[in-house]
């Protein structure tokens, strides 16, 4: 089958384009041996299918990250036929910096010059035929959020698929350089190689690692050879300048854009941080009204008449009643649990990908800079913090963009202390049973704390664990845009779909086994303290008496959240009342808790051990057992300090 | 033309200055990251914002932020 890769910087519309090209025929996985996700689409044309792959958004394509090993690898081993480079029409020269890179791997190009239409309006003129012609690739304009040129960027990708050319760059590195590179050629001209000689010659200039491992020489060909990487950069640029001198046309005037000013107000030194946690607060609490109060209840409703109508028809098909129970208690309560929630996840899911497609995440990575750099952090650590509301897994993955090992780790670290998706209904549950008159403040308050707690303990693991400077920051910040609808919609949906498949595996499977440990031994009344589950928590108990929560029941709900948090309500219910949630769930925690033990116990689930999922991923990011126990043990000891403290201050203070 | 005055760091410029890259003086990957994104030797920069926190930039019309530690180690010139 045909491929073709779609290459391009962060911010140059690529997986807008990626969407506009392949529709809804798209399926998400991992590169194998890394945690870089894999995008891939395909479009049918002239009766052929087209499969697209998205590579990861990079601004080079040396070995920086594995995010742009990745996206080298693909190009010149997984021999894609043809390439598509997304170009910033708004942003040419530094777009085509990574052109230039594609060039020299000798791919066949095509440009898809996206956002011509902002260009446009920023008055920016671009001969399109002389750029084309100097590159040596078709230049196509484009302008993906309105599905425009999309159709001509296809018939010039398809011709150029079923064209035989050799695509040779023209770039003169300087004599000194090319002579260079002309010797090392000569020299590998007797290995057999995957890749392209005259490229392998230049990573050698530039130092490239990967190269030089690759190769498995030994450092005396790394000490024959200089290390030109600046130069060689500087080349490129050169390169490019002597195209866009020719064919880009920037406007004289530097009117001030409408970007300018909402920055103006958005990074200002004393008005950044309030509107920051101003758009924060707002977000949840939209997240509450329009996903709790105005959906999920429908929802509810919806499963509990699942719930009896299958009940009912288990009876009359007279199956046995640990089968009716299974279905019922187990399956039924366990998922309903989480699919009742996802109203909620969709609402917060929808509101942060507007705020990343609209460009304010890069603001807020910018505002929160100094706070972070206080803490021995840098500001783009805070964007995996905010992926981590939705989800662990995500927010521990989207770590990867910090360069830095010490701050990655820190910042995998603390990720848990971000309050995720699953956690909702563990405070919805607490909430509608005690502040139902402050949710939205409780919750932001919960979240606040959340933030608090992971800073405090990255400022100490900077101090101790992880000496040393923090890293550079460096940041592009996009103009604002708009985001389109369909964008935003897509980037839920592959949100909550994953969410979803991850309820029907991981968590049908932690239903069905606490649900078995709730039956064993046989005979006894299900989820009642005698069951194995019941022990496990009369067990556990006494730790948690210190919190105000130390009863076997609460107990249960936390050690069934290190396996996933969506099945704490769900046992809490099986336990409480025998119902998956409702009137008698909340009236059941209403006399087995107090206003202040609900506290602790929001608190306790808040900041102790990461689920299952989590650490799972946390494993294969730090490629360490001893971290990833690490990160499960002191998260629980750090929830359960602080429940404790709440509970006994809040005591001493006369609170209930 | 050479110049013995003293050299001008970024973080030294006003919002609204124009100046040109002359010598970055950081780390290996800070500066190799720095160059890719187009801050290389004699381009061309304007200062948008530098008060506290990281200072903007534009480069032709694209703006980046870079943190002070970073922009200390960056010398321009007019």
């Amino acid at each position: 089958m045909n491929t073709i890769a779609l290459v391009g910087n962060p911010n140059s519309g690529k997986t807008t384009l990626f969407n506009a090209l392949t529709g809804s025929n798209q399926r998400v996985g991992n590169w194998p041996g890394v945690t870089v996700e894999k995008k891939e689409g395909n479009f049918k044309f002239n009766d052929v299918v087209y499969n697209v792959v998205d590579l990861p958004g990079t601004y080079s394509l040396g070995s920086f990250s594995e995010d742009e090993i990745v996206a080298r690898n693909y190009i010149l081993k997984g021999h894609p036929n043809v390439v598509i480079n997304v170009v910033d029409a708004t942003n040419i020269e530094r777009n085509l910096y990574l052109t230039t890179q594609l060039l020299e791997m000798g791919a066949k190009v095509v440009i898809a010059l996206n956002m011509i239409d902002e260009a446009n309006t920023k008055n920016i003129k671009v001969d399109i035929k002389t750029l084309s012609q100097k590159l040596g690739t078709p230049v196509i304009p484009t302008v993906a959020s309105k599905r425009k040129g999309i159709d001509k960027l296809i018939d010039e990708a398809v011709e150029l698929i079923n064209k035989d050319i050799d695509y040779k760059a023209n770039i003169s590195y300087g004599e000194n350089i090319d002579k260079e590179i002309k010797s090392l050629k000569g020299l590998l001209s007797k290995k057999n190689l995957d890749y392209p000689h005259q490229w392998i010659a230049i990573k050698l200039l530039e130092g490239d690692e990967y190269i030089y491992q690759m190769l498995n020489e030994n450092d005396t060909l790394k000490n024959q050879i200089g290390n030109y990487e600046l130069e060689i950069i500087d080349k490129r640029y050169e390169f490019i300048n002597n195209i866009s001198n020719l064919t880009v046309k920037l406007p004289e005037d530097n009117k001030e854009t409408l970007t300018d000013k909402i920055d103006k107000i958005i990074t200002n030194k004393f008005l950044g941080l309030p509107i920051f946690a101003l758009i924060m607060f707002a977000v949840f609490e939209l997240t509450f009204v329009i996903g709790e109060d105005l959906l999920g209840g429908i929802i509810g409703t919806g499963i509990e008449i699942l719930g009896e109508n299958l009940e009912q028809l288990l009876i009359y098909l007279s199956s046995p009643i640990w089968l009716v129970s299974f279905f019922t208690d187990g399956v039924i309560s366990g998922l309903g649990a989480v699919v009742e929630f996802i109203p909620l996840i969709l609402v917060l899911y929808m509101l942060m990908g507007f705020l990343e497609d609209s460009g304010y995440m890069a603001r807020a990575a910018y505002v929160m800079d100094n706070i972070m750099k206080a803490l021995g952090l840098q500001g783009k650590t805070f964007i995996s913090m905010i992926i981590g509301f939705g989800c662990n897994v995500p927010g521990v993955m989207a770590t990867r963009t910090l360069e830095d090992k010490r701050d990655r780790m820190i910042a995998i670290l603390i990720n848990p202390f971000m309050s995720c998706g699953a956690r909702i209904p563990i405070y919805l549950l607490f909430i509608s049973a005690f502040f139902p008159n402050n949710g939205g403040l409780v919750l932001f308050s919960l979240y606040s704390l959340g933030i608090i707690v992971a800073l405090l303990v990255a400022k100490i693991f900077s101090k101790t664990l992880f000496k040393g400077e923090p890293s550079y920051f460096i940041m592009e910040l996009p103009p604002y845009r708009l985001p389109t609808p369909r964008n935003v919609l897509r980037n839920m949906w592959d949100n909550v779909s994953e969410f979803l498949k991850r309820a029907g595996t991981t968590i049908l499977i932690v239903v069905t086994m606490l649900w078995i440990l709730a039956i064993l031994p046989m005979g006894v009344e299900p989820y009642s303290q005698n069951s194995l589950l019941g022990g496990i928590g009369t067990f556990i108990a006494p730790i948690f008496e210190p919190a105000g929560f130390g009863t076997w029941e609460a107990s249960v709900g936390l050690f069934s959240g290190i396996a996933a948090k969506e099945a704490v309500v769900a046992i809490l219910g099986m336990i409480y009342a025998g119902v998956e949630d409702g009137v008698q769930l909340t009236q059941a925690i209403q006399t087995a808790f107090t206003p202040l033990s609900a506290v602790s116990f929001m608190i306790m689930t808040l900041l102790y051990t990461p689920c299952a999922a989590t650490l799972g991923t946390i494993k294969k990011e730090t490629n360490s057992y001893k971290w990833t126990i690490f990160s499960a043990v002191y998260s629980f000891v750090i929830g359960w300090i602080m429940a404790v403290l709440v509970f006994q201050i809040g005591s001493l203070l006369g609170f209930s | 033309m050479k110049t013995t005055l003293k050299p001008i760091y970024l973080t030294q410029l006003h919002p609204g200055d124009n100046c040109k890259v002359n010598k970055i003086c950081a780390g290996y990957n800070a500066t190799r990251r720095l160059y890719e994104m187009g801050l290389n030797t004699g381009a061309n920069i304007k200062v948008v914002k530098n008060d506290i926190g990281p200072i903007i930039l534009s480069l032709s019309g694209n703006k980046i932020a870079i943190g002070r530690g970073l922009a200390e180690k960056i010398i321009v010139e007019n």
